[in-house]
């Protein structure tokens, strides 16, 4: 076993029912992840014969239909606010990342000229946040109501994600740039040439934050657009499936529609899996990133 | 996992807290020392050559300040029409000042106290329920010897923390909803059917239950970077010593996590008037706002929808002004307890 070769030689073997238990509990928490994804995705493959089979929710698969989706992605409501989650996250990371890295590099050079007053700016904003009315009349006074960017703009620069990115740079050791503006570049060779190249690891994490970010926002959008036919897909998931189950709820207190399922249970989950496929998607190419950028913003935050 | 955390003290010296003013005693040498060289190496250069030396570096912060000083400084100015009669045709300028009242008028509504209340409720059940498991659940990962096993255990448990709150309640509806997967089964074998999420009287345990779902694995990374950096001759020693399992964990590896529990505990204090505004917003109509009005949600109806501006930009200011003295506070507390004070979202 591998696992035994690995185990210092002053601890004791495992127990048998310490193993056992430590295996049950393990497979418990990794269950509660797991098992509502699992019965969320199979009900969204499953034709409808198989969901009233089940009288709800499928947990045994039977049957496979991609009906679900294609009715989704024919047109309509739910395509279209695909297309608007997609591109404001693609838009708002792009935008968010440059800025973030330019700021952070910027401000990675502590005895530069006002490196302290701007870096004291950025940090005040985890202190006080202006609140929700007077960033409302804000965005409504430059006219960005019914615009997309109100969903970019107010959160495009994350004082964290600076401070992760800025701690980064500035864990690079000087002799590298110091040794590059000998030969003759300037900051801005230096940070496109030598430092970025350097960072993939932590760009790839603070792209992430910034992506799953834009991608679930819901907040902005329902303050900023009034205009349904603009919603992102947090809202049209809002609407369509978490608000449409609570008539549903609503319908069980009267006994005699106890049976009445939605009718679109598998469009409904399908609605889900779509807003949950980006994230599992993009998830694993950063995963094992994560705990640098955590440790380094925690710290030095 | 072998994460090192490289710190080089300059780093941190430069993240201190803006607010604490005066003389700071604790630590003397770091930031002394740094200005000694700093000062001693080169003395400093005249503005213009730091300008011609430093151009390019402030152009480049140029973006980030400009959007911050437009999205967050600009409206935090706009708190003023807090002590105004605030009417959009008027705007700022033109509409009358009214002292006080509208913070008279706050702190004898009897709505604007049951939102106080609910979150400092939803704040202290999550310290007790919520906090102790990240920690728990590192100790737990931390012990799983196969490093495949864990790394697997790791990636599922993180996995919630990208989903949206929307997301998470509706994956909770649809197990513990009215008509979700536990009430399906429990019908089908001839028992009433149970609905948790409509149930005024489970909330605090059901949001807590969605905190953990959501946030638990998320939080461990800090304890497990933590427990990393315990040193391991430390177990043996106490192993040679004769303490089992258990004593080991009670003796070295909860005292090893102290200046980390002890600090996001404090942090998690400072910041009790937050509790989010999406999973309460979107669950307030079904439980009711007896219990699911927060403050955030509390200044979201009172303006958004019934038009009082200056009424809830006060309702907003008021829990921003106690935010930002609790943590000026915790974090004092942080200091004199001999941690480092930070300055991070929690």
């Amino acid at each position: 076993m591998t696992t035994a070769s690995k185990r210092p030689a002053w601890q004791e073997p495992p127990t048998p029912v310490g193993l056992a238990a430590k295996g049950l509990v393990l497979t418990a928490i990794v269950a509660v992840v797991t098992v509502p994804l699992y019965v969320v995705v199979l009900t969204s493959l499953s034709p409808a014969e198989a969901v009233n089979r089940a009288g709800g929710l499928v947990t045994v698969p039977d049957g496979i239909s991609f009906a679900a989706y294609q009715e989704l992605f024919a047109g309509g409501v739910v395509t279209r606010s695909v297309l608007v989650s997609l591109g404001v996250t693609l838009t708002g990371t792009a935008l968010s990342l440059a800025v973030t890295i330019l700021a952070a590099y910027g401000l990675s050079r502590p005895g530069s000229l006002l490196h302290r007053p701007l870096l004291f700016l950025i940090l005040l904003t985890f202190l006080f946040g202006p609140g929700i009315i007077p960033s409302y009349l804000l965005v409504s006074s430059l006219g960005l109501i019914d615009s997309y960017w109100s969903l970019i703009l107010p959160t495009a620069i994350n004082a964290f994600n600076l401070v992760v990115m800025r701690a980064f740079f500035m864990g690079i050791p000087g002799e590298v740039s110091d040794s590059a503006r000998i030969d003759g570049a300037n900051d801005w060779q230096i940070l496109t040439r030598i430092v970025l190249p350097m960072s993939k690891g932590v760009t790839a994490v603070v792209g992430l934050f910034y992506a799953v970010g834009y991608w679930n926002a819901f907040f902005n959008a329902i303050l900023y657009l009034n205009d349904n036919t603009m919603w992102p897909l947090q809202l049209i998931l809002r609407q369509y499936v978490q608000q449409g189950q609570t008539l549903s709820v609503g319908s069980l207190a009267d006994p005699s529609q106890t049976s009445a399922l939605p009718p679109n249970l598998a469009i409904q989950m399908a609605i889900v899996v779509v807003a949950l496929v980006p994230v599992v998607l993009v998830y694993p190419l950063v995963q094992r990133h994560f705990t640098k950028g955590v440790v380094i913003g925690a710290v030095k935050g | 996992m072998t994460e090192r955390v490289a710190a080089p003290p300059a780093v941190r010296a430069d993240g201190a807290p803006p607010g604490g003013r005066g003389p700071r005693r604790p630590p003397p040498s770091r930031r002394d020392r740094r200005r000694a060289r700093r000062d001693g190496a080169a003395p400093r250069p005249p503005l213009r050559a730091r300008l011609a030396r430093d151009w390019q570096l402030l152009l480049m912060t140029v973006p980030a300040i400009g959007l911050l000083a437009v999205f967050h400084y600009v409206p935090t100015l706009g708190n003023v029409i807090a002590f105004q009669d605030y009417s959009p045709f008027d705007g700022f300028l033109g509409s009358p000042f009214i002292g006080f009242d509208n913070f008279y008028w706050l702190f004898t509504d009897v709505s604007f106290w049951q939102a106080v209340r609910n979150t400092l409720a939803i704040t202290g059940f999550q310290l007790l329920f919520f906090f102790p498991v990240p920690i728990l659940l590192a100790i737990l990962l931390d012990s799983v010897m196969s490093p495949r096993l864990r790394l697997f255990v790791q990636s599922v448990v993180y996995l919630p923390h990208f989903f949206s709150w929307v997301l998470v309640i509706t994956l909770f509806q649809q197990i513990l909803g009215g008509a979700g997967l536990i009430s399906q089964t429990l019908r089908q074998n001839g028992y009433e059917g149970v609905d948790l999420m409509t149930n005024p009287d489970a909330f605090l345990l059901l949001v807590t239950g969605q905190m953990i779902w959501k946030d638990a694995g998320w939080g461990t990374i800090i304890f497990l970077a933590a427990l990393a950096a315990i040193n391991p001759n430390l177990y043996e020693a106490a192993a040679v010593d004769g303490a089992g399992r258990w004593r080991r964990i009670w003796h070295i590896t909860l005292p090893g996590l102290r200046p980390v529990i002890v600090l996001l505990l404090i942090l998690r204090l400072g910041d009790a008037l937050n509790v989010g505004f999406e999973q309460f917003f979107l669950q307030r109509d079904a439980v009711g706002r007896e219990v699911a009005e927060v403050l955030d949600t509390f200044v979201y109806w009172r303006t958004l929808v019934t038009g009082e501006w200056s009424y809830g930009a006060a309702a907003g200011l008021v829990k921003g002004v106690v935010g930002l003295v609790l943590i000026l506070v915790a974090n004092k507390v942080a200091h004199r307890l001999g941690e480092q004070g930070i300055y991070r979202r929690s």
